[in-house]
């Protein structure tokens, strides 16, 4: 194909998405749009995985049968929400092996927020009331997002996560109304949450180089900057109606704007986290490689079994 | 030969009176395994009653870029509606 008719083509793909139709799987698409759903997609899908580690460690140890139950059933719809963003990424051409590959040794990148530890009771609360809190307010824009398999898993999870918000601001309530202890409990959880939930939405749209064109393919419908003002402007008054304090004394509503004004993001920290040296990445990646490795047997055992299976129902056939 | 776990695909009837229709995929060893895992991966909420599972590669799917002479064929074919036809307008409904 010469440059023209390639340059033809792309303005066609272009038009596409501009009039709100779908891409599939087996359409042409332009090699970066490949490129950055791959990246963008499997990112997503390492999150719901890693996500699963900081909450599984409270299971056990969750304070009553009702909120173990919700633990669990949230940290499996974490699975679920791995799984189904897995297989969207696949349709795009990159095999699960891969996928996991570059998680397990780090060329794929996942949600800083998982490298933060979960060291009280209360943190499970403070990451269902904003950890998901702001994944929701990521996720829900991509429910229309051009690529139809990330749409569609996208629809799939936004449905099921609003029990993840509710279940974690209910445990921040019981605790703020609880004894002394249990509220400072939840006061220091927001304290250490509450950064780092606002860096979830990534650089400010000054620092951040990809929003042009994702907006036009509409892998981001609003900038970082407005989802996260978007994210205080819901969540500050939440606080405040369960007797919590937001630790940012630079909080201050705008009536002009009809906004909260906050205070400085400590970036270097959040490149620090990205970069590898947050408190808990290490222990996140090594937990999951040894759980990828010490599977491998019952992962061998179980395409052995079905082999054999086959050969015998082969066998009788004849 | 590679031990990886195949791709199967996961089609599911949300409730009797319905057909099954396409809610995705999922790596499985074999059949059996396949169902479990469409069973807990998009079933966790009474989302189904029925649930098909077939390895992906045995999918033979259309090639967009045939288009055009898979499907634009019907497009020209206008008397195959019931609008094509001219009837009197005292006839209310047919």
């Amino acid at each position: 194909m010469s440059e023209n008719q390639i340059k033809n083509i792309e303005a066609e793909f272009d038009a596409r998405i501009a009039r709100d139709e779908k891409i599939e799987p087996k359409d042409w698409m332009p090699e970066k749009y490949r490129q950055t759903h791959i990246r963008q997609i499997s990112q997503h899908a390492h999150s719901e995985i890693v996500g699963m580690l900081p909450e599984g460690n409270w299971i056990t140890r969750a304070p009553s049968l009702r909120r173990k139950v919700a633990l669990l059933a949230k940290v499996q719809d974490e699975a679920g929400h791995g799984l189904y963003l897995y297989s969207a990424c696949e349709t795009l051409g990159i095999s699960r092996d891969e996928l996991y590959e570059q998680l397990h040794t780090g060329k794929a990148k996942y949600s800083s927020i998982f490298n933060y530890p979960t060291i009280t009771w209360a943190d499970i609360g403070a990451i269902g009331w904003l950890v998901d809190g702001a994944a929701i307010i990521n996720q829900v824009p991509l429910c229309n997002t051009s690529y139809g398999p990330y749409a569609r898993a996208m629809i799939r999870v936004c449905k099921e996560e609003s029990f993840h918000q509710r279940q974690g601001y209910e445990i921040m309530m019981t605790l703020a109304e609880g004894t002394k202890e249990q509220k400072t409990m939840a006061q220091d959880a927001l304290n250490r949450w509450w950064w780092p939930s606002l860096m979830m939405f990534g650089p400010t749209d000054a620092e951040s180089v990809h929003t042009a064109q994702s907006m036009k393919w509409k892998l981001k419908r609003k900038t970082n900057d407005e989802l996260r003002q978007q994210f205080v402007d819901q969540t500050v008054p939440q606080a405040e109606l369960i007797g919590l304090t937001v630790p940012d004394p630079d909080l201050k509503w705008n009536d002009e704007r009809q906004s909260y004004d906050f205070g400085a993001i400590d970036w270097d920290e959040f490149w620090q986290v990205v970069k590898g040296h947050g408190p808990m990445n290490k222990q996140r990646i090594n937990a999951r490689v040894s759980a990828w490795e010490n599977g491998e047997w019952v992962r061998d055992a179980a395409m052995a079994y079905a082999k054999k299976q086959e050969e015998s129902r082969t066998k009788q056939a004849m | 030969m590679s031990k990886n776990w195949p791709l199967w695909e996961v089609f599911v009837r949300s409730k009797n009176g319905l057909e099954h229709r396409h809610f995705g995929s999922l790596h499985a060893a074999d059949a059996e395994m396949a169902l479990e895992n469409a069973r807990d991966v998009y079933t966790r909420r009474n989302e189904g009653v029925s649930i098909w599972v077939v390895e992906s590669k045995h999918i033979r799917a259309s090639n967009p870029e045939n288009n055009g002479e898979l499907f634009e064929p019907a497009q020209d074919k206008v008397y195959r509606h019931p609008t094509f036809y001219n009837i009197p307008d005292e006839i209310k409904h047919m």
